[in-house]
């Protein structure tokens, strides 16, 4: 594969000036690339200005100065759009400042503190833009997008009007480097586009169906990433691809009227297990809830987040084994990073030998990815009773209850609830 | 003693209180989805979302504000393990 040494055309008067780096193996700890990635920028030339649109992780700044002298001289620089402020778009960036003093930043209103954080300045000359707003190049028109939570706060796209060409920061990126650029010309990237979507979008599903009901009307010849090739052939079969990964997966089998529950357990003696089928078989007395109880001794955690991501409860038994719920249960519940999963359900209940902390450890993980854990959860110690069976049926009707909005709201004191400790 | 009625809304829990308590002694006796980090209103995790009521909670302390501000926080945010009740009926997003 030949180098690339030079900025590279992408639409007329408009350049790729990003650095490559094809080393690169893991990307911020969470995500892994076979081929390394590419920190993309870009430089759009009007008869008035000239703007630079991100810039590269600061290892790889002297890369993206030399591909930016190519197509412009610094003092030419009337515009600095940052779509998003990571460091590895803004690494280049207080040195481009500095080279180009008379520029002004474009940013989200999100990204001011970030902005501020990263360039230690008081006096910096930026505008905040949303939706609508517009910087005239002179025949060339930028037109930003806000599109936060992709996949950070500040994150927003921008279009040259009279191009369509879109640059859209992270969105429809990937970590893949191919120094032939483009999609029509670099290897097989469907896997790696794949991947950055299910690790990097994926939690923030609702915010990608907004941005997409922004930029799916747009008329566009290019997408312009800030990771991985640029997308112009069929730049919209990328938008597609996002909205049917975005869109949710299970809404025709539990139908619209119904709330999902999943109850998931590990028995290691059968005792867990007779309380979950408790559990559910409680829920199942409620009309509009959907159970389903899985075995995770029997499977990997993969087809579970897919279905966490869709429901609306999640309950968790455990046994307790050396004062901590089993290995397994944790695997799972630190697997749901990639999906959202606050404001749903959860609640936990387990056997125990000896002293049944599972519950609690489980109760306060669930707390800690923000579900809403109403229901204190059963506890029994080997064999349960009839009437912890019970309290099991129990715990699944009120979760049930919790699910279809027929739960009975409740008044207590502070003294009340530090009695029933 | 004056009483104040906090409710969290999302666990449909109201719970009486007496005035003066802090929003995170009531927070973990009854299970709302709301974490703690530091407890001394220094790193912001417990920020939550006070849906109404806002005039029956202390005053935000210089403290408290600077964390708020720090994190984007807009004018209807508290921090639980600062924020107390003072009276009537407070309603908040948990």
């Amino acid at each position: 594969m030949k180098p690339v040494p030079d900025a590279v055309e992408i639409a007329p008067n408009t350049h790729w000036i990003g650095a490559l780096d094809p080393s690169l193996r893991e990307f911020d700890i969470i995500l892994k690339t076979a081929n390394g990635t590419t920190y993309n920028a870009y430089c759009v030339r009007g008869t008035q200005g000239v703007a630079i649109i991100d810039t590269v992780k600061a290892s790889h700044a002297e890369e993206f100065f030399r591909r930016l002298e190519q197509v412009a001289r610094y003092d030419e620089i009337s515009t600095i759009v940052l779509n998003h402020l990571e460091p590895d778009h803004t690494g280049a960036l207080p040195e481009l400042m500095r080279r180009a003093p008379q520029a002004k930043l474009y940013i989200s209103a999100k990204a001011q503190l970030m902005l501020k954080a990263l360039v230690k300045n008081t006096e910096l000359d930026y505008a905040v833009v949303e939706t609508g707003d517009s910087v005239d190049l002179g025949g060339r028109t930028l037109r930003f997008f806000s599109t936060p939570f992709l996949h950070w706060p500040d994150t927003q796209c921008t279009l040259v009007e009279e191009l369509g060409v879109l640059f859209s920061g992270d969105v429809f990126g990937c970590h893949f480097c191919d120094t032939r650029l483009f999609n029509d010309k670099v290897g097989d990237f469907r896997f790696s586009f794949e991947y950055y979507y299910q690790h990097i979008m994926r939690p923030f599903r609702e915010y990608v169906l907004d941005a997409l009901a922004l930029l799916e009307p747009l008329s566009l010849t290019v997408i312009a990433p800030a990771h991985g090739p640029i997308l112009r052939d069929a730049p919209k079969s990328y938008m597609q691809r996002y909205r049917q990964l975005a869109s949710p997966l299970l809404h025709n089998e539990i139908g619209s009227n119904h709330k999902s529950l999943l109850v998931f357990y590990i028995s290691s003696y059968g005792n867990t297990a007779q309380m979950a089928h408790a559990v559910a078989e409680g829920a199942e007395t409620v009309t509009g809830v959907r159970v389903s109880l899985y075995d995770l001794q029997a499977m990997g955690n993969l087809p579970f987040v897919d279905l966490i991501e869709e429901a609306d409860g999640i309950a968790f038994g455990s046994p307790t084994i050396n004062g901590d719920a089993v290995k397994p249960v944790w695997d799972l519940l630190s697997s749901l990073a990639v999906i959202k999963v606050s404001e749903k359900l959860g609640a936990a209940f387990g056997s125990y030998g000896w002293s049944g902390e599972a519950i609690n450890m489980i109760e306060d993980r669930l707390r800690g990815l923000k579900l809403r854990v109403p229901l204190k959860g059963v506890r029994a110690r080997l064999i349960p009773t009839e009437g912890e069976l019970e309290k099991c049926r129990d715990l699944g009707k009120q979760l049930a209850e919790h699910l279809t909005g027929t739960v009975e709201r409740r008044v207590i004191s502070l003294s009340e609830l530090l009695a029933q400790e | 003693m004056p009483k104040a009625n906090v409710t969290f809304e999302k666990l449909g829990v109201t719970v009486t209180v007496p005035a003066g308590t802090r929003l995170i002694e009531i927070s973990e006796k009854v299970g709302a989805s709301i974490t703690y980090g530091c407890r001394e209103g220094e790193c912001g995790t417990c920020m939550m979302k006070i849906v109404s009521g806002m005039e029956n909670m202390s005053e935000r302390s210089i403290l408290e504000d600077q964390v708020l501000q720090e994190n984007m926080a807009g004018r209807n945010h508290r921090l639980a393990c600062q924020a107390q009740v003072l009276g009537g009926d407070i309603t908040v997003k948990a």
